[in-house]
């Protein structure tokens, strides 16, 4: 999948540009009250071009009052551009994952007239919730579905950009396809679960368009608070009004307006909606499709990650690391045996046993699976026995097992377990590993160790996450000594061992109860309250429908780390919001010096001595700090897009240097800019 | 050095050792812990709640504590009308003063109820005994009034989830009994033995060395003097307040009621602490708030030991520095120590002519109303405060990535509302008011020529002056103002009316949503409101909000007047 990250394609521009214009429209504007007033001020200022034109002298030259005017409404449309600019990008985001499912021919089941199942081919557009299709091997899947029959490799490298085949199948937690996928082998029945047009990236689309845009909470205050500042600034604009009367100083209506425009709020007014669809971009280009802007947001207060070990913080299963011969036991034998015991054995355990046995450069004796044996008979694991193996012809018993298991087979037969490979197996179990236990013809061989192998640079991103203030749990079913010893390997905070679907559910309860926000990831459907209940719910894309219901957002790429991504995501756009309101209201200060002294120098000549920044004129101070706080807001579009970069340095830290970059620049930088922008203005004013 | 210097040092050091104590002993009367003075107080507490049949127990919630609040204060300002217009006849009059007029009755009212003690009126003509001992109990109510309701907000902001913040009548009653009577009693001892009259006969008549006879008024000052001072009021017993000798005899009664003025709304600060558990964040308060103060002190002591520029400008040497409208009792240092005191604490008491004072110092001392919580008044300061202080952590919790959040409480929506309205509640009092006065000036000059006793710049400032001390429940002036005419005493009115109340209804709000919340434990993501670099955020917050607004208007003001005066 294409994954553009220039922030502006020519094909976006143009698109966003026309939408600057749209946006103008009062009904569109009054939603950001902060640019809605900057609208009226430029209405108002046309007013007064008109009436200087038709002959009025006390407001100062045509030319000025039109630039002026010029200017305010360029304000404005640079807004609408940012927020145009946020919304194109997004919608080309998911537009690029949409089209991908447009139109497949799909394979429906009908009650036909002669047989009682007849295969159609439809336009995937009329597929309804319910319907069923099948899918066989180099079919697209035509819409989003849950397998009700049969087992299928599917290439998902449309949707998530990987490229190894996974493996869907009914039942069970991995039953999901989407539309869009690709059928490599064999062939699947599938029950339609969402209406056309109501799918996830279809609300998601609808979301970032902005027509169903409901401004988060945070946004929300946020707006509140600006708002009380536009109202602040209209106080003082006003009242500024009698003054001047009193003083006998005519202040000009352009005057008043920019005094008002630069003192407001608009370069966060501008970007603020910008900075929130970005957000929402931004977890698309991590391959997460959320449900709303609020839950982006919400991610960025998690307290509490709960974490699956499997995948997460181990890499698949638990692997055979090494082999540990009993007393007397010659080690090549050992591993002999050991190899031939798992050579039928297909879990993930038994593949790795002879995975070490080849590293350690031994070949296996025999070519076949059956070891050349052909009388063999394999001996399968069961529940009861808690041991598998192999008969051999010759009569010879080897088995593998659970330690109490192999040592009941052992003593049983009256032998003696031998006792360091009792001290190996205490030891195993207390590092975390799982051993195995080997026997001949109920003689201990030895043991094997498996471990968990923990993903390398885990450690330091729960180290990051601690630093961020996340709490991360591990949820496992093994027993609490190997997960503890897992859990402290990985660096996770807390672990729930032996854990059951309630288990999870009950630990979020009791993190909410305490006043925490709760993140997790699952994706079956016994995986479903719980996600329901957590404050961020992830669902793979992968799980079941049940799932991905439940949760706020679904992960296109299936990777359980991608929390950890989320997070980042939903604190980078709450920081962007937090330092563009600080950068816009330090710039007041640097305003206030450029305008101040402009609106009553003519009358006070005493006050030149406010004006710190020496500007030129009257005329060229106004119009140079207009121009500064217009052309800022195109100057942040990248940094809104992008977001302020998230630094897991603790919340003091954050806040310093936060405060230094854009409250100490904020205030700087306009001082310069509106000095250098006085000299460029004072060739002409 | 110098002496005068030395001086004010020593007031302001003296201040903050005795707040710091005192704020302890404030913290455990409102937590309800044992204090060495239980044995004398208990008593004459149970004494009024059986009374008044208040049980002090029962726990109220932020909505009964404003209802008991506005009660007390409406059932109050009843009678002060009723008093002060009727006087004339009423016992307690030996002076024979008539009743006042229903607008300046109304103005003094409001004034004395919302603890800003504005007076359009003197004291020694317009005021029987009488009236002087309901304005004085007033004071208590008012100054009572303002601490209880602080300490609503303190049991707010300590409790983790819960609806009852204790009860209103208990904090009020022990504010006055346990706090403002035992030390005003003290302080009025000094300040009789200091040659502050106390008594209940009218004038005293002496007949000068030029053969004149002279009437000298007189009255119960002393009782008066004292919480003036310690209740932030500062409604004097005379017209010229506590620059009159009777009010404040000498240089050390001057320090004994300047240290009276600060000192409970410092206490305060460290009560926060105390009853908090969370001294660092006093602490972060108290740095802010002395940062600020002496930001405004600093360069106003300066400006006054160096004198006027325009009388240096004619060659006359100033050694003593400015002395226009000031006493040569106190000089002029600790002149400009105690208009910047009595600004920045809604105090309102003076000792000099603030609209004598160099035209900076003039500003400095509007700025500390303005702002209103460098200290503030008693409670009220750091009700205002506590504003910015929402308003602080909302924009820096977004800063570092998290929805903001203050004592582990989330700020949202709601709580921002009330915030901004009451953040740019008191820009818009104090523009508004001196707008339509400067419109209806500037309209018609020759027919309210009596407003102002400057014309230009100065007179300007004196019309912003009056709507900033009134706002600020300040009650202040620059005396050049005509005051007494029914539009400065009714648009006063209503300004002191809806600036007291408001801004106590909105934090009392705030916190007492807050503390319903949900508490939230911290973690290392949540922004720690007890460092040095949330407390740069709040004086940021505080700068721009409280002090940029009134940029334009102070440029006409007292700015345009500083730099007429150095060309």
């Amino acid at each position: 999948m294409s994954k553009s990250n220039k922030l502006f394609e020519s094909s976006l521009m143009k698109e966003a540009l026309a939408q600057s214009f749209v946006k103008l429209n009062p009904a569109i504007m009054f939603r950001n009250p902060v640019m809605f007033t900057v609208e009226i001020g430029t209405a108002i200022m046309l007013l007064v071009c008109i009436w200087i034109a038709t002959g009025e002298k006390s407001q100062g030259s045509l030319a000025y009052n039109i630039i002026v005017t010029a200017i305010l409404f360029i304000t404005v449309l640079f807004a609408n551009f940012a927020e145009a600019i946020a919304e194109a990008r997004g919608k080309a985001q998911a537009d690029s994952l949409r089209k991908t499912r447009e139109e497949t021919p799909a394979k429906q089941l009908i009650v036909g007239e002669i047989f009682v199942e007849e295969i159609k081919i439809v336009p995937s557009s009329l597929l309804r919730k319910g319907d069923i299709f099948i899918c066989e091997t180099g079919d697209i899947i035509p819409i989003d579905g849950e397998i009700i029959e049969g087992l299928a490799t599917i290439d998902e490298s449309a949707i998530t950009g990987e490229s190894a085949p996974v493996i869907r199948e009914a039942g069970g937690d991995k039953s999901s396809v989407t539309g869009g996928t690709k059928v490599l082998s064999d062939k699947i029945r599938v029950r339609v679960t969402t209406e056309p047009g109501e799918s996830f990236l279809d609300k998601m689309i609808a979301l970032v368009e902005g027509a169903s845009r409901q401004k988060t909470p945070n946004e929300i205050a946020l707006t509140i608070l600006l708002a009380g500042f536009t109202l602040v600034f209209i106080i003082v604009c006003v009242t500024l009004k009698p003054f001047g009367d009193y003083a006998n100083t005519p202040i000009t209506i352009a005057a008043f307006i920019s005094l008002f425009v630069c003192l407001i709020p608009t370069t966060i007014g501008g970007l603020l909606s910008a900075i929130g669809i970005a957000g929402m971009d931004r977890a698309l280009r991590a391959n997460v499709i959320t449900k709303s802007g609020k839950a982006v947001e919400t991610a960025g207060d998690i307290d509490t990650l709960l974490l699956d070990k499997t995948g997460t913080i181990t890499i698949g299963n638990r692997k055979a690391t090494s082999f540990w011969p009993a007393n007397g036991i010659n080690e090549k034998q050992f591993v002999q045996a050991c190899v031939l015991a798992s050579l039928a054995d297909q879990t993930p355990e038994g593949k790795s046993i002879i995975e070490l046995a080849e590293q350690q450069g031994f070949k296996a004796p025999f070519p076949s699976e059956r070891a050349g044996d052909e009388a063999a008979t394999f001996i399968e694991f069961t529940a009861e026995t808690r041991s598998s193996g192999i008969d051999l012809s010759n009569g010879t018993k080897i088995r593998k097992g659970a330690f109490d298991a192999i040592k009941n087979m052992i003593v049983k037969a009256g032998n003696i377990f031998p006792e360091e490979i009792s001290e190996r197996v205490k030891i195993i179990s207390s590092n975390g590993g799982t051993p195995l236990v080997v026997s001949k013809n109920d003689y201990v061989l030895g043991v094997i160790e498996l471990q968990d192998i923990i993903k390398p640079n885990i450690h330091e991103r729960f180290e990051r996450l601690r630093k961020m203030g996340v709490k991360t749990v591990m949820v496992t079913g093994d027993n609490p000594l190997t997960a503890k010893f897992i859990a402290n390997k990985a660096g996770v905070d807390d672990f729930i061992a032996e854990a059951k679907p309630e288990d999870k559910m009950n630990y979020i309860k009791q993190e909410q109860q305490g006043g925490k926000l709760v993140a997790m990831m699952g994706d079956g459907t016994n995986d479903a309250p719980a996600l329901a209940q957590a404050d961020v719910g992830v669902a793979m894309n992968s799980g079941t429908q049940a799932a991905k219901e439940a949760g706020n957002m679904v992960d296109l790429d299936n990777d359980p780390t991608k929390l950890i991504e989320i997070v980042e995501i939903g604190k980078q756009l709450l920081m962007t919001r937090g330092t563009l309101t600080t950068f816009s209201i330090a710039n007041d200060v640097a305003k206030y010096f450029a305008i101040v002294p402009a609106l009553f120098i003519a009358s006070i000549p005493a006050l030149q001595g406010m004006n710190i920044m020496k500007l030129h004129s009257p005329e060229s101070a106004i119009l140079s700090a207009v121009i500064f706080n217009a052309i800022i807001i195109p100057l942040l579009i990248p940094l809104a897009l992008r977001g302020v970069a998230y630094k897991p340095i603790g919340a003091s830290s954050l806040l310093r240097r936060n405060l230094l970059i854009y409250g100490l620049g904020g205030v700087i930088i306009p001082f310069i800019g509106i000095k250098l922008i006085d000299l460029l203005v004072s060739i002409w004013f | 050095m110098n002496s005068e210097i030395t001086g004010v040092i020593i007031m302001f050091v003296a201040s903050v050792a005795l707040a710091i104590p005192l704020g302890k002993y404030i913290g455990k009367i409102y937590s309800g812990d044992k204090t060495p003075l239980d044995k004398i107080f208990n008593p004459i507490d149970k004494l009024f709640f059986k009374a008044t049949g208040i049980n002090p127990l029962q726990p109220m919630n932020w909505k009964e504590h404003l209802v008991a609040l506005l009660t007390v204060n409406l059932i109050w300002f009843l009678l002060s009308m009723f008093v002060l217009m009727n006087m004339g006849w009423l016992p307690l009059n030996p002076d024979g003063n008539p009743g006042m007029s229903a607008d300046l009755a109304f103005n003094t009212s409001i004034s004395f109820i919302s603890n800003t003690n504005l007076q359009h009126y003197s004291g020694e003509s317009s005021v029987s005994y009488l009236g002087q001992l309901v304005l004085m109990l007033f004071q208590f109510i008012s100054a009572g009034t303002g601490m209880a309701i602080c300490a609503t907000v303190f049991t707010a902001m300590k409790e983790k989830t819960t609806s009852e913040l204790g009860n209103f009548y208990n904090f009020f009653i022990k504010s006055c009994t346990r706090v403002l009577l035992p030390i005003s009693i003290v302080i009025a001892v000094i300040l009789l033995f200091n040659g502050t009259p106390m008594t209940f006969k009218g004038k005293d008549q002496f007949i000068s060395l030029q053969g004149d006879t002279v009437n000298v008024s007189r009255g119960p000052a002393a009782a008066m003097v004292a919480i003036k001072q310690l209740g932030t009021n500062g409604g004097g017993f005379f017209g010229a307040n506590s620059a009159q000798p009777f009010e404040n005899p000498n240089y050390f009664t001057n320090s004994i009621e300047n240290i009276a003025i600060i000192i409970i709304p410092i206490a305060l600060v460290f009560a926060l602490g105390y009853i908090l558990k969370r001294k660092r964040l006093a602490w972060m308060v108290f740095a802010v708030m002395t940062i600020g103060f002496l930001l405004l002190l600093l360069p106003s002591v300066y400006y006054e030991m160096k004198g006027n520029t325009a009388i240096t400008k004619m060659g006359i040497v100033q050694p003593l520095g400015s002395m226009e409208g000031k006493e040569v009792r106190f000089g002029s240092a600790a002149s400009a120590y105690w208009g910047i005191t009595t600004t920045c604490t809604s105090n309102g008491s003076v000792n000099a002519m603030h609209d004598s004072f160099t035209p900076l110092t003039g500003m400095f001392t509007m700025l500390g109303m303005m702002i209103n919580s460098f200290y503030g008044g008693v409670g009220v300061g750091f009700l205002n405060f506590y504003i910015f202080i929402i308003i602080a952590v909302f924009i820096s919790g977004l800063m570092v990535g998290r929805t903001p959040e203050f004592l582990g409480k989330k700020i949202e929506a709601k709580e921002m509302k009330i915030a901004a309205i009451i953040a740019l509640l008191h820009p818009f009092l104090i523009l508004t008011g001196t707008a339509i006065a400067s419109y209806i000036y500037a309209h018609n000059p020759t027919a309210y020529a009596a407003w102002l006793s400057n014309p230009g710049n100065h007179g300007f400032s004196e019309m912003l002056y009056e709507y900033t001390s009134a706002s600020a429940n300040n009650g202040s002036e620059f005396s050049g103002l005509g005051g007494n005419t029914p539009f400065w005493n009714i648009s006063g009115g209503i300004v002191m009316l809806l600036s007291r109340f408001l801004p106590i209804i909105g934090p009392v709000a705030i916190a007492g949503i807050l503390a319903k919340k949900k508490y939230v434990p911290e973690s290392a993501g949540t922004l720690k409101t007890d460092t040095g670099t949330f407390g740069i955020m709040v004086f940021a917050v505080i700068f721009i909000i409280a002090a940029l607004s009134f940029f334009p208007a102070l440029s006409l003001g007292p700015i345009a007047e500083f730099f007429g005066m150095k060309h």
